[in-house]
């Protein structure tokens, strides 16, 4: 694998300042998300997040290997993080638990660890949860807010993380996918949403959710740590798609920016599905790979039994990647784009 | 016409005989290693199992039925199966000794495959046409040849890494299926029934 991506290797810094940037490239959403959702979102990212670290501490130890530099790099607490941003906020310790093992147990060191791994951490964590604890991982609560008047207390949200609270049942609303995939199916879209099928400010919430992370995907591309390529041919085919679909028959699917900004999109175009080492490593393969998870994410979407999708079609993708490099492998260093053939 | 897709992407997608229904695991994990043997067991098999769906197929609706022996159906579809393996391979021989110099050793294989069984057995219960037969073998085949040719270049990228040692070899391919399989979940729901 290192061998596969030295043509990019110099152009960034290493490991540990590539992490950095990465985590503070999370802040905006997981500030807004938390703007919107209260105190469940941080205390989701910062507990995944440690757990996620203690537990590579753990896998570092029991293969004997030194622990300080390789946890000093970040990627654990990266992977912890972005798995804690995606499941729903006040979600039970032992969810976090599950989730985080398999993300740095299974997916990571199992794989080898940093840079081996097939299959992308956070993503095999949502997957394996959404699969096994179906209930949970679906409820998200109703936009509160952090401080508003209706808004879960700090302690609460300990509580909540603790499995002692009183249950999300009466806060929680649907999020937008969810509430269209369960649209009725003679109704009309339009008629749909003015029924008002969502809490009081769900759409806008998730759209500036999905803003912040825009801003932390610039971030990144600015500093050209992910490839601008992958981002683009997945949102591009997602765009595309899904505006095919709407312009075939507005009643039934949901607009392109519906599909942009009600889920989560953004987040797994700029954080999940650029992460270089279960992403394509050629250009023509990541041209490739991302459009490839824009479609099924679109196709999951709307004709399978999920609502988001992107966990589903990151991990589709990077069981395929090893292929696709073997067919459009990267092209070496130094050579001009023509004469790479045959 | 779109029916026709249906079945191809409910048997190659949502209900992927390896991942999904478990079957053929024997070749799924035996001839895995190598991405260029892979894509031999892959063209040989695509070209065994639409071949005995159709035959099984036919004795059933036509020889089995009729007579009221469908007790004998397992039995009969082992027969059919192994026929259609010999004739395979004798046809390809005498036709294309290049072919065969690829597919070879990969033909009797087919034989204890136990997805191509399981292709004949399921196609029969669902009292379908003989073209519906035919696209269910097509379908099962094609994504059993999928998963196989991904899953051989994943392997091969798996032979490199630095995975602990009581994992290596078969532990981490079976997690890499299990992987695999998680993700294919993200299917369900595509096709109805």
């Amino acid at each position: 694998m290192s061998l596969m991506h030295a043509s990019t290797a110099q152009a960034v810094p290493g490991t540990p300042g590539v992490m950095r940037w990465v985590l503070v490239a999370t802040l905006p959403g997981i500030a807004l998300m938390s703007w919107h959702f209260g105190w469940g979102v941080l205390a989701n990212v910062l507990v995944a997040g440690g757990l996620a670290m203690a537990l590579e501490a753990l896998m570092l130890r029991l293969r004997g290997r030194a622990i300080g530099a390789t946890l000093g790099d970040h990627s654990a607490l990266v992977s912890g993080v972005l798995l804690g941003a995606a499941l729903p906020p006040f979600a039970p310790w032992w969810l976090l638990l599950v989730g985080v093992a398999a993300a740095i147990v299974v997916a990571k060191h199992l794989y080898g660890g940093l840079g081996q791994n097939l299959f992308n951490p956070a993503m095999v964590g949502y997957a394996l949860l959404l699969i096994a604890f179906p209930v949970p991982m679906t409820q998200w609560v109703a936009p509160l807010g952090l401080v508003g008047p209706e808004a879960l207390s700090p302690l609460e949200a300990l509580r909540q993380l603790a499995g002692l609270g009183p249950g999300l049942d009466a806060l929680s609303g649907a999020t937008p996918l969810d509430a269209f995939k369960h649209k009725p199916e003679g109704l009309m879209a339009q008629e749909f949403w003015a029924g008002e099928p969502l809490p009081p400010g769900a759409q806008a919430a998730w759209r500036d959710v999905a803003l912040g992370w825009l801003a932390g995907g610039a971030l990144l591309l600015w500093r050209r740590l992910i490839d601008w390529r992958i981002p683009l041919a997945l949102l591009g085919s997602l765009t595309l798609l899904s505006g095919l679909l709407y312009a075939g028959d507005p009643s039934q699917h949901g607009s392109p920016a519906f599909h942009l900004f009600a889920g989560a999109a953004i987040f797994g175009a700029c954080f999940i599905a650029t992460d270089p080492v279960s992403a394509a490593a050629g250009r023509r393969g990541r041209w490739l790979y991302g459009a490839a998870i824009g479609v099924l994410v679109v196709v999951i979407r709307t004709q399978g039994a999920y609502p988001d999708a992107i966990a589903f079609a990151v991990l589709l993708m990077n069981f395929a990647v090893p292929l696709i490099d073997h067919l459009l492998p990267p092209r070496p260093l130094g050579r001009r784009q023509r004469e790479t053939s045959p | 016409m779109s029916d026709f897709l249906l079945i191809l992407v409910s048997t190659a997608l949502v209900n992927n005989f390896v991942l999904v229904q478990f079957l053929g695991l024997c070749p799924f994990m035996g001839v895995s290693s190598k991405l260029e043997s892979a894509f031999g067991m892959a063209a040989a098999t695509t070209f065994v199992l639409t071949l005995s769906a159709l035959a099984s197929h036919l004795v059933y609706h036509q020889l089995l039925a009729p007579l009221g022996l469908e007790y004998l159906r397992i039995i009969a579809f082992i027969l059919v199966i192994a026929a259609v393996v010999q004739f395979t391979e004798l046809m390809v021989k005498k036709t294309s000794p290049l072919l065969h110099q690829v597919l070879g050793i990969f033909l009797p294989l087919i034989t204890t495959n136990c997805a191509v069984l399981g292709v004949a057995l399921l196609s029969v219960r669902r009292e379908s046409s003989l073209i519906e037969a035919g696209l269910y073998g097509l379908g099962a085949a094609l994504g059993f040849s999928l998963v196989l040719v991904l899953f051989a270049a994943l392997r091969e990228r798996l032979a490199l890494a630095d995975v602990p040692r009581p994992f290596r070899g078969a532990a981490i391919a079976m997690i890499s299926a299990s992987l695999m399989s998680l993700a294919f979940m993200g299917f369900a729901g595509l096709v109805q029934g």
